[in-house]
C-alpha cells in the first residue's frame, strides 16, 4: 500500500475550488480601495448638497432631479452626445473603409502607414489639444491660411469662436485622435479572416462592395464592438479637449457633463451636484456599452 | 430568480455605500470656532516664541514673483532664527484646488494664500478655517498701509456669504492693474479722452491695423475689455456695489447697459481682432509684440513679456474717461492675500510673518524684483519704460480711489455665466439689454441656490 501524502480529493482536476478566490484578493483589494470605495462614496456624496468644507446638508435625490431639469446641464449631455458621432461613429467608419481596402489589396509598406496613423493616439491629449488650438488659430492657423491660399477662402471660419462650429471642430479633434485606434484594431481584425472566404465570395461572383458587406462586415463584429466601446467611452468623458481647446465656449456651446463636474467640484463648491453628473455620466456610459456588446454578441451567435 | 439577483446587488451596493460614506461629508469642520482663542493687543514678541516651523502655502511661483518671496523668506529667517519657513510652492491652479482639503485636513498649514472671493476664500470662511486678523490689524496699522478697496477686497461677513466688508482675513502683496498697453511706432499722440480714443481707433481701422489686438476664445478676456470700458461709461461706485452685491445692486441697470453698448459697437465697428471669439488670449498678445496692433487691453501680469519682447516700442496708460484729466479708473485689484489658518498654532509669528511681507522693506525687494507693491508705501523707482509707466497709473489710482474690481468675484459662477454672455453679446447674438437682463437672471439662480 502506498503512503498517503495528501487527503484524497473527490474532484477531478481543474475544477474550481474555494481558494481560487484567495489569488483575486489581491487585485479585488486594489480595485476595492482605488474604484469601487472612491465610486460608492461619490454616490453617497451626490445625495447631499454640498461645497466641500462644511457640513452638508442631505437632500436626497435632488441633485439627480437638477442634472433633468437643468437646461445648461441638459444641453451638456446633448452635447456629449454629439460628440460620440465624432469620436466614435467616425473614426469606426474611417477605420472600416481602410480595412475594406486591405481585405482587397495588398498595400506596399503598410506597417509604416499603421505606425503614422496610429501616431495621433500615442501623443498625449495635451499637446493634441494645444497644437490643434493653433491650427484652428482664425487670423494665423494653418487651417485657415491653407483654405485662403488655395481659394477657398470663403471657407476660412473662427474655427473655435462660431456658435455653430465650435462642437464639430472639436469633434474633429477626437476624430483625428480616435480614428487610429479604429483602423489598428480592424485591419488587425481583416487579417484573421480566412482568404478561403473571400475566395469563396469571388467564386460566387461578389464585387467589392458585396464582398465588403457578406465577409468583412460580419466578420469584424467583435472589433467593431471593442473599438465603439473604447471610443463611445472617450467621448463621454471628454474632458482635456474641451477645457484647453475651448473651455465650454463661446458661451456653453462646447460644454460636456466631464467639464461641469470638475467646474462644480473644483471651482464653484457644488460637490453633491458634481458628483450626481458624475454618477449619471457612469450610468449613461454602462447602459450605452452594454447595448454595444450585447449587439455584437448577439450578431455573433 | 433574475429579478431576485437583481435586487440582491442592488442591496449590496446600497449598504456599502452606506459603510463607505458613513456621516455627513464635512460634519466634523463645523466643530471649530470663528473667533480666535486670544486677541492680540500688542505686537507679537517673535524671538521669544521658540522654535516654530512655520509652513506656508503659496503660489509664486513665476520670475519676479519667486524671486521676491525667496529674497523675504531668506530675511525673515534670518531676523528670527528661531523661526523656519516651510514653503511649498503651487501654481494658482493647483493651489485653488487643493487648498480646501489641506485646510481642514489635520496638518493644516499656518499660512495660505486664499483666493479672493466666494468660491475659495468665502468657503473656507464659512467653514471657519481661516483666522479673522483684526486685531493684528490695529497692532500693525495695516489699514493706513493700503487703498481702502485693497483691505476691502480681503473681508468677509463671518458666514462667508458676503464679500467686501466684515472681517479682515489677509494681506495681498502686489497691485494689478488691466489698462491698456500701446504700440509707440503706431500711436503717434496719447488719446486723452474716451473719445480720441475712439478716434485712434477709428484711424487704425482706415489704416488697415487691428486697431485692438483681442483674443476672446478663453471666455475671460472679455471680461476686462468690458470692465476697461465700463470705468469710463458706468458710476465706479455701481461697479463695486454690484460686485460686493450691496444694497440690491442690479446688474439690468443703465450703466452696465451702456457699457455692453459701447463694447459692442466697438466690435460691429471692426476695432478688435478679426473673429476674436475664435483667438486665444496668448496667440492675440504675442501678436501685438510682434508689432501687430494698436492697443491691447490687459493686465500688468504681461508686463515682463512684453517689454522683452518689444524694448522701448511698448507703453502702458489707464483707458482715458469721458474728460480729459478727469480722475483715472481702472479694473485692477491684487495678488492672493496671505492668511492664516484657524489651525495654526503660531498665529503670533504668521501674523508676524503676513505684516513683514508687506512692510517698507518688503514694499523695497517687491519693486526691485519688478513686482508691483500694493502698499501705499514709498518705494525706490521702477526700472525705466513699462515698469515706471505702471508704477506712476498706480500712484495716479491710488490717490483717485479709482480701482473697480473684478466682476467675476459677485458669484462662485460669474466668471463663466459673464464671460460666456459676453462671448455672445459681442458676437451680436444677443442686445445689450438682452445681455444685462440674462447676466441678471443668472446672479438670481446663483444667490436662490
Amino acid at each position: 500500500m502506498a503512503p498517503r501524502l495528501t487527503k484524497v480529493v473527490d474532484r477531478s482536476p481543474g475544477e474550481p475550488r474555494r481558494i481560487g478566490y484567495l489569488y483575486l484578493a489581491p487585485a479585488f483589494l486594489l480595485f476595492a480601495v482605488f474604484v469601487l470605495g472612491p465610486l460608492l462614496h461619490s454616490v453617497w456624496l451626490s445625495l447631499f448638497e454640498w461645497d466641500g468644507v462644511t457640513a452638508g446638508r442631505w437632500v436626497g435625490l435632488a441633485n439627480y432631479g437638477d442634472v433633468l431639469s437643468d437646461e445648461q446641464l441638459r444641453s451638456s449631455f446633448v452635447h456629449a452626445l454629439i460628440l460620440i458621432v465624432f469620436y466614435a461613429l467616425l473614426p469606426v467608419l474611417i477605420g472600416l473603409l481602410l480595412a475594406g481596402a486591405v481585405a482587397r489589396v495588398q498595400v506596399r509598406g503598410f506597417t509604416f502607414f499603421r505606425v503614422v496613423l496610429f501616431l495621433p493616439q500615442v501623443v498625449a491629449m495635451v499637446v493634441v489639444a494645444v497644437m490643434w488650438r493653433m491650427i484652428y488659430d482664425p487670423g494665423n492657423g494653418p487651417l485657415n491660411e491653407t483654405l485662403r491660399a488655395i481659394g477657398l477662402g470663403g471657407l476660412a471660419k473662427s474655427w473655435l469662436g462660431d456658435f455653430d462650429v465650435a462642437l464639430p471642430a472639436v469633434g474633429l479633434v477626437g476624430t483625428w485622435v480616435w480614428y487610429g485606434l479604429a483602423m489598428v484594431l480592424l485591419t488587425a481584425g481583416v487579417q484573421k479572416i480566412p482568404r478561403s472566404l473571400y475566395d469563396a465570395a469571388r467564386v460566387d461572383g461578389a464585387g467589392a462592395i458585396h464582398e465588403f458587406f457578406a465577409v468583412t462586415l460580419p466578420a469584424l463584429r467583435g472589433e467593431i464592438a471593442v473599438a465603439l466601446t473604447l471610443t463611445t467611452i472617450a467621448a463621454l468623458r471628454n474632458f482635456d479637449l474641451i477645457y484647453i481647446t475651448t473651455k465650454g465656449g463661446p458661451g456653453d456651446s462646447t460644454s460636456v457633463p466631464a467639464f461641469q463636474v470638475y467646474d462644480r467640484a473644483f471651482l464653484t463648491g457644488k460637490v453633491g451636484s458634481a458628483s450626481s453628473i458624475g454618477i449619471t455620466l457612469v450610468a449613461i456610459i454602462f447602459v450605452i456599452t452594454f447595448c454595444i456588446n450585447r449587439f455584437a454578441d448577439r450578431g455573433a451567435r | 430568480m433574475k429579478a431576485a439577483r437583481w435586487l440582491g446587488s442592488l442591496a449590496v451596493v446600497g449598504v456599502a455605500t452606506l459603510a463607505i460614506g458613513c456621516g455627513t461629508p464635512g460634519e466634523s469642520s463645523d466643530s471649530g470656532s470663528s473667533t480666535p482663542a486670544t486677541t492680540a493687543s500688542r505686537a507679537p514678541d517673535v524671538a521669544a516664541a521658540g522654535d516654530v516651523t512655520l509652513t506656508v502655502w503659496d503660489q509664486e511661483v513665476r520670475g519676479g514673483q519667486a524671486a521676491q518671496i525667496r529674497e523675504l523668506n531668506k530675511q525673515f529667517m534670518a531676523k528670527y532664527p528661531n523661526v523656519k519657513i516651510r514653503r511649498v510652492a503651487k501654481s494658482f491652479d493647483d493651489l485653488n484646488t487643493t487648498l480646501k482639503l489641506a485646510v481642514s485636513g489635520p496638518d493644516a498649514p499656518d499660512v495660505v494664500q486664499a483666493n479672493q472671493g466666494l468660491g475659495v476664500m468665502g468657503q473656507l470662511v464659512r467653514g471657519r478655517l481661516l483666522r479673522p486678523m483684526d486685531d493684528y490689524a490695529r497692532v500693525y496699522d495695516w489699514e493706513s498701509r493700503y487703498p481702502s478697496l485693497l483691505l476691502d477686497l480681503n473681508r468677509f461677513e463671518p458666514d462667508g456669504s458676503t464679500f467686501g466688508s466684515g472681517d479682515l482675513y489677509g494681506l495681498s502683496q502686489m497691485g494689478e492693474i488691466v489698462g491698456v498697453f500701446y504700440n509707440k511706432r503706431l500711436v503717434r499722440e496719447l488719446p486723452r479722452t474716451l473719445e480720441e480714443f475712439e478716434a485712434q481707433l477709428e484711424e487704425a481701422k482706415r489704416a488697415g491695423e487691428i486697431p485692438i489686438q483681442f483674443g476672446n476664445l478663453d471666455k475671460w478676456p472679455g471680461i476686462h475689455e468690458y470692465e476697461t470700458v465700463l470705468g469710463q461709461v458706468a458710476d465706479k461706485q455701481e461697479v463695486r456695489d454690484f460686485t460686493f452685491q450691496r444694497d440690491g445692486a442690479r446688474f439690468d441697470s443703465a450703466g452696465f447697459t451702456d457699457g455692453a453698448a459701447k463694447i459692442q459697437e466697438w466690435a460691429r465697428k471692426g476695432y478688435f481682432t478679426p473673429d476674436f471669439n475664435g483667438v486665444g488670449y496668448d496667440p492675440a498678445w504675442q501678436q501685438f509684440a510682434k508689432g501687430r496692433g494698436r492697443f491691447l487691453i490687459a493686465g500688468t501680469w504681461l508686463v515682463a513679456d512684453l517689454a522683452r519682447q518689444m524694448g522701448d516700442d511698448v507703453g502702458f496708460m489707464v483707458m482715458p474717461g469721458r474728460e480729459a484729466g478727469g480722475e483715472p479708473v481702472a479694473l485692477g485689484g491684487e495678488s492672493l492675500p496671505f492668511t492664516v489658518t484657524s489651525k495654526s498654532k503660531h498665529p503670533d509669528v504668521a501674523a508676524a510673518y503676513i505684516d513683514f511681507l508687506t512692510d517698507e522693506n518688503a514694499a523695497r525687494v517687491l519693486t526691485e524684483t519688478d513686482n508691483l507693491a500694493a502698499m501705499k508705501l514709498p518705494t525706490p523707482a521702477a526700472a525705466p519704460g513699462l515698469p515706471t509707466d505702471v508704477a506712476e497709473a498706480w500712484r495716479a489710482l491710488g490717490e483717485a480711489d479709482g480701482l473697480i474690481p473684478y466682476l467675476d468675484y459677485t458669484t462662485p459662477t460669474f466668471s463663466d455665466d459673464l464671460g460666456g454672455a459676453l462671448q455672445e453679446m459681442l458676437a451680436g447674438k444677443q442686445s445689450p439689454e438682452q445681455f444685462t437682463t440674462g447676466v441678471q437672471q443668472k446672479v438670481d439662480a446663483s444667490k436662490a441656490g
